[in-house]
């Protein structure tokens, strides 16, 4: 197969492609049954470490401090893991990046390597461009492997299949399995644990005679050139240990500076996205070592887009995600709409400010991503390095509706305000979309009074600004935004 | 111009807002967070968090270690184990040597050869009482990282209570980065079906922990 062929590039904005996932009942129960387990589990673990708010404070002020000195980082980094035998290139943008990667692989003359889940890679379409140069990238995370199978795309950063139900994932096993490699058993039936093994057997043939393997990395140590994969399933293991050579492709905003500085870390994200003490398993490797693992081992550190989050000093925060997936279970709108609304390789919360300050807000899409929230502040209050998420919303909005200085590809110049009527259409769109299912909504109130304080002290985001300053309405910051959102749409078009 | 050159003066560009003068150091990080939550019996707690991952966890002495170790083997059926080069001569002295095959760890093994053994036995670098968690870094008694990774039954032996510490903070001094590192908290699992937790998928699917007091 040629890795996952759909794209997200030319997907309709969130609130249209929202509206189709609202009519996909299984997706929303799948979704629902999903978000909300994790989302309890969560708060138990949390609930487990009575330092919980320091744990965040310090992750949230290393992520900081790794952001404000990130040329200095990256430099020590990439002197460390030359020093310890690996290769380290650079890469502006995903262009540069899967360039660099397929002339790798071609290189050893593989055909085909082994991938372990990694979100940098979905974000540039490594496997696209792999299967370009005639490389097949085998998925190796039983959810990526339903995906690929499936030839769909990721819905969820840490279950990516979690739109599919076992029924549906059974059927892409016996329906697909052999035409990549071993078949699925044909008593195959739905029982979770069959299909994990099905996958096991399907997946064992292909670790054992891999040459190449290709991850991610949640955690660059700066100071010992160390890099960090927290997983669940083993086949990290398989793709960082079995291969002759091994491609690391991570984003530079994924530099810590110390060795120390992974006892905050490895505390927050396993209870923060599996709601686990500890994940199964967590691997860590310097450069190379002789006799065990991989002989080759090359770092593409990517940029595509981050330096230019980084120049914004309100959105820069966005940088401090480790992934853990928190906004997303919270998340009323992620809920109800999915993550393939948000048109990207990040949905949830943190897609909505990631996607248009990486890719900027040009697309239809990136430009309505800053209004899929209702602002409840429900992603702020449980995300483990405290980015303030609806304040880069309604930042985000602002720059939408009325222009100002952003830097695309380093170069710094000033976005146009959205014309007039049509920025107002698309975002009121995208906020009807929201506001007016009052099911989507009541999650949000349960946390808005709690959450009140940490809401962005400004008056009314993005197309309120726009309509007060055009056409003399109230003033707005004293009542809730979905009171004065009905009061608005009332007796208008008569919903 | 490199593309190292240009992502670095993004980056430096990016930060014009950040004082010249400011050093990394000066953007303070508080560690304010706890070096342990202090549990009260450490090695109870680690069992009790291993098992909680469905670790099955023994208890035994320095004596009972090797009857212990040829048991779980057998109840097993395993008729070959890899053995690290460093693995304490002992621990697997009362394994029969003619039914069950010994595989010694070494660069040479492959892993479809190592996909053949049954078992693996193992010590251990340091255990972490709070999260569960036995680190492997690839010591003379553990190891290839290979070698714990391919076959589906994992014995790793931990010494009582030298080699426990209650913290995750507590455990990463002790650590080597330059050594590669495996840290396992229960076996490999998914929860990808509609979040059911399965266990075992492609790292060993039956993870023994032994804690042998000293
Ligand atoms: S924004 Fe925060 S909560 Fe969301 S994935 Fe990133 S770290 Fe987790």
């Amino acid at each position: 197969m040629s890795g996952a062929t759909g794209t997200y590039l030319g997907m309709p904005p969130f609130p249209r492609a929202a509206k189709d996932a609202v009519r996909d009942a299984t997706l929303r129960a799948n979704l629902r049954h999903a978000t909300h387990t994790i989302r309890d589990k969560r708060a138990a673990a949390v609930a487990e470490l009575p330092d919980w708010p320091e744990l965040r404070a310090a992750g949230a002020a290393i992520k900081d401090r790794t952001l404000r000195h990130l040329d200095h980082y990256l430099v020590q980094l990439e002197e460390r893991v030359t020093a310890a035998g690996g290769v380290v290139h650079w890469a502006a943008d995903a262009a540069e990046a899967n360039r660099i990667v397929t002339a790798l692989v071609k290189e050893t003359g593989e055909r085909e390597v082994i991938k372990v889940k990694s979100m940098a890679t979905q974000e540039i379409g490594l496997n696209e461009a792999l299967a370009k140069a005639g490389i097949r990238a085998n998925e190796t995370d039983l959810a990526e492997l339903i995906v690929q199978l499936g030839d769909d795309l990721p819905s969820h950063i840490l279950v990516p299949a979690i739109h599919r139900n076992r029924g549906e994932i059974r059927d892409i096993f016996a329906r697909n399995m052999a035409r990549w490699g071993r078949a699925a058993p044909e008593t195959l039936t739905d029982a979770p644990a069959e299909l994990a093994e099905a996958a096991r057997l399907h997946l064992r043939e292909k670790f054992l005679r891999a040459k190449v393997g290709i991850s991610g990395a949640n955690f660059m140590v700066a100071e010992t050139g160390t890099l960090v994969v927290v997983e669940s399933e083993g086949n990290g293991r398989m793709c960082l240990t079995l291969p002759e050579t091994l491609i690391s492709v991570v984003g530079i905003e994924k530099v810590v500076p110390s060795w120390q500085d992974l006892e905050v870390f490895l505390q927050t994200l396993p209870r923060s996205s599996t709601a686990e003490r500890m994940n199964p398993y967590t691997s860590m490797w310097t450069g190379t070592t002789d006799g065990d693992g991989p002989r080759v081992f090359h770092l593409v550190l990517l940029d595509n887009g981050r330096t230019d989050t980084l120049a914004d000093e309100v959105g820069r925060q966005a940088l401090r995600c480790i992934r853990c997936s928190a906004c997303l279970n919270v998340c009323p709108v992620y809920e109800r709409a999915g993550g393939h609304a948000y048109g990207s390789a990040y949905p949830g919360p943190i897609g909505a400010i990631l996607t248009p300050q990486l890719r900027g807000t040009a697309g239809e899409l990136d430009a309505s991503l800053p209004y899929a929230s209702s602002l409840c502040g429900a992603c702020y209050e449980v995300c483990p390095v405290a980015i303030d998420i609806p304040e880069v919303l309604v930042h985000l909005r602002e720059r939408v509706v009325q222009g100002g200085p952003v830097t695309v590809r380093g170069t710094r110049t000033r976005i146009r305000p959205a014309k007039g009527h049509a920025a107002e259409r698309a975002a009121l769109r995208a906020a009807t979309w929201a506001l007016d299912r009052p099911g989507a909504m009541r999650a949000g109130q349960r946390l808005a009074g709690r959450s009140r304080r940490l809401l962005p002290r400004r008056s009314l985001p993005g197309p309120g600004r726009a309509w007060t300053a055009s056409r003399d309405l109230p003033a707005v910051p004293a009542e809730p935004f979905r009171d004065w959102w009905q009061r608005r749409t009332r007796g208008e078009d008569g919903r | 111009m490199s593309a190292r050159d240009v992502v670095l003066g993004r980056v430096r560009r990016a930060l014009a807002d950040v004082p010249r003068e400011e050093r990394p150091e000066q953007v303070p990080v508080v560690r304010d967070y706890l070096a342990s939550h202090s549990p009260a019996d450490p090695v109870g707690m680690l069992a009790e968090h291993l098992a909680d991952y469905r670790a099955l966890v023994h208890r035994t002495d320095a004596g009972g270690l090797p009857e212990l170790i040829a048991r779980l083997l057998a109840e097993r059926g395993s008729g070959s184990v890899v053995v690290p080069a460093g693995l304490p001569k002992g621990w697997l002295s009362a394994v029969p040597a003619d039914t069950v095959r010994r595989v010694p760890d070494a660069p040479s093994v492959t892993a479809a050869e190592l996909d053949a053994v049954d078992s693996v036995v193992t010590g251990c670098a340091v255990a972490i009482a709070e999260t569960g968690t036995i680190v492997l870094d690839g010591g003379p008694d553990q190891g290839r990282r290979r070698t714990t990774l391919v076959p589906d039954h994992h014995v790793v032996v931990v010494r009582v209570p030298d080699q426990v510490v209650e913290s995750v903070g507590q455990a990463l001094p002790l650590l080597s980065p330059v050594r590669p590192l495996t840290w396992i908290s229960g076996p490999s699992a998914t929860s990808d079906i509609e979040l059911d937790r399965v266990e075992g998928v492609h790292g060993p699917r039956t993870l023994e922990v032994v804690l042998v007091r000293e």
